[in-house]
């Protein structure tokens, strides 16, 4: 028990610490120089890296955003539960769209060796391919929808980039089927339909839900490149705004909350997955 | 004598990387309506895979399979197969998964009525209190019940069983035997079982068929087990016909199982 606590709680506390303490050892430092009189002339930065903020200032400038989550001061300045808010419905739609697309996708490449052959060195082609890559190719692409054309590109980026992981764990797990059980819808002479329903989507539902925890990953990696180059207001949008805005403290402070956002969308697929593997 | 099961001159060939690999060849059958044939040789020597183009699950290389006056083609529910594996799905329940074949079948009856053949065959195999249970809360011994309640159920031409109870324990396998035999003789099922259990063989078929090694596996000998039935395993243990009749297949398997017959002037078939 004790040794348990130890392992989940203690060391990884240690290791934080020990990450801090070194950002905080090589971040600047705000120092007033004064002239013999005391009254301040300059105020500058010393340190190794001057320009990185350091823990404390950090931690007191990102305060506000903490203490009213949901706070709306302006187009750019909201707390940051809102902005988190506002990427997530845009990942949501845009991970919707990529299991819509995925999955069938998946399927096909799965049953057909011919689809396969057909399509999968393209897939491998576009697969690595950055979000940062795709959406100035969805901005043109959207380019006559008028003002939501920033929104169409996120989407488009989302939905292609996260798609991936769906489509070739779904593919993977509809070749592993196993033989024993196709032969028993072969020998039942189901349907199509019913081969599909009630053998192949069950058997192949574990492998799809790693490629949905896969995917919501990677779609959430790519809401922040598309919030960067959109100005949309959201945790990627507000780190991009913020760097402009020359407050970087807050560039930290997005990147730590896209990363605990990230982290819990994580464990949540992962207990769903979980379920499903279990019932199976 | 009209045979119900007919199998003549079958080949299966599979394709290897070092050239195609015969691996059963002039394999010659007949069952007669009601029979119960099983099939024994070594492992591997190409007896399921006999079993398996009797099903329609493997293609026929050479050969002709005729059931009922029909060549079979491809697959369908009227072959009741129990595997080896009893191969329940494992997202439904023991009833789902008799019930999946008993829709296909009987897809004019109603819903209540489908509902009572599945219910009635899981009771005739003892998994009355456990048919809502799914496979992987069920022991071996009660999956194989299902996957026999499921072959039944769809009251099939006849019974092909895959070595059925290879994977269970002596006890568990005796129980699920007379599972077998009871269902087997209520329904008078024409049934072929391939097995590698000699005793399982006597005790449950009217005739054992021999197949020699593979490759190029084919009938080796056939011989012919009339004990009355219903057979009970005490009155076989106390006949004396029954250890001459192991004897002689254990004798079959250790010496000429190796052999084609013909080529060394073996009988091609012997009378028990």
């Amino acid at each position: 028990m004790n040794k348990f606590k130890f392992d989940w709680l203690i060391l990884p506390l240690v290791g934080v610490l020990i990450v801090l303490s070194v950002w905080h050892g090589v971040a600047g430092k705000k120092i007033f120089v004064t002239d013999a009189a005391g009254a301040i002339i300059e105020e500058k930065r010393i340190g190794l890296i001057p320009d990185l903020p350091n823990v404390v200032e950090t931690w007191t400038s990102s305060l506000p955003y903490i203490k009213e989550p949901f706070a709306k001061r302006g187009e750019m300045d909201q707390g940051i539960l809102r902005f988190t808010w506002y990427s997530l419905v845009l990942v949501a739609q845009g991970y919707a769209i990529a299991l819509i697309i995925g999955v069938p996708l998946g399927f096909f490449l799965g049953l057909s060796p011919t689809f396969t052959k057909m399509f999968d060195p393209l897939i491998q082609v576009l697969r690595p391919v950055s979000p940062l890559a795709w959406l100035p190719l969805g901005l043109v692409l959207f380019m006559r929808a008028g003002p939501e054309a920033g929104t169409y590109a996120a989407l488009f980026t989302i939905a292609l980039c996260g798609m991936w992981p769906t489509v070739l764990n779904t593919a993977v797990g509809v070749r592993a089927v196993p033989q024993d059980y196709l032969n028993v819808g072969r020998v039942l002479k189901l349907s199509r339909w019913k081969m599909l329903t009630k053998i192949l989507i069950p058997a192949t539902l574990p492998y799809m839900f790693t490629g949905f925890r896969l995917s919501l990953g990677i779609s959430w990696l790519a809401i922040v490149a598309a919030e960067m180059l959109t100005g949309r207001p959201g945790a990627g949008g507000f780190l991009w705004q913020e760097y402009n805005a020359l407050i970087y403290e807050h560039i930290i402070f997005s990147i730590l909350t896209i990363g605990l956002v990230g982290l819990i969308l994580d464990r949540l697929m992962s207990l769903v997955e979980a379920r499903f593997k279990a019932t199976s | 004598m009209s045979k119900f099961l007919e199998i003549t001159q079958l080949v299966k060939t599979f394709p290897t990387p070092k050239g195609p690999l015969t691996v059963v060849r002039d394999f010659d059958l007949g069952l007669k309506k009601g029979e119960f044939i099983t099939v024994i040789g070594h492992s591997g020597c190409g007896k399921s895979t006999v079993l398996s183009m009797i099903a329609g699950l493997s293609d026929v290389t050479g050969g002709v399979i005729v059931l009922a006056g029909k060549e079979v083609t491809n697959a369908g529910p009227d072959r009741g197969v129990v595997f080896q594996a009893p191969c329940l799905l494992p997202w439904f329940t023991a009833f789902e998964n008799v019930m999946l074949g008993i829709d296909q079948v009987y897809y004019t009856a109603s819903k209540l009525e489908r509902t009572q053949i599945a219910e009635y065959y899981l009771s005739l195999v003892g998994l009355a209190d456990s048919m809502h249970k799914r496979p992987g809360e069920l022991s071996q011994g009660m999956r194989q019940r299902c996957g026999i309640a499921r072959a039944f159920a769809l009251s099939p031409k006849m019974l092909l069983l895959d070595e059925p109870f290879g994977m269970l324990d002596s006890l568990t396998k005796f129980e699920l035997q007379d599972v077998l035999l009871n269902l087997w003789q209520r329904d008078q099922k024409t049934a072929l079982m391939v097995t590698h259990d000699v005793d399982e063989a006597l005790y449950l078929s009217d005739r054992v068929v021999m197949m020699t090694d593979g490759p190029e596996a084919t009938v080796g000998d056939i011989l012919e087990v009339k004990f009355p039935r219903p057979r009970t395993r005490r009155q076989l243990l106390e006949d004396p016909e029954y250890y001459r009749l192991r004897e002689y297949l254990i004798h079959f398997l250790n010496e000429r199982s190796h052999h084609r017959p013909g080529k060394n002037g073996q009988p091609a078939l012997a009378h028990a």
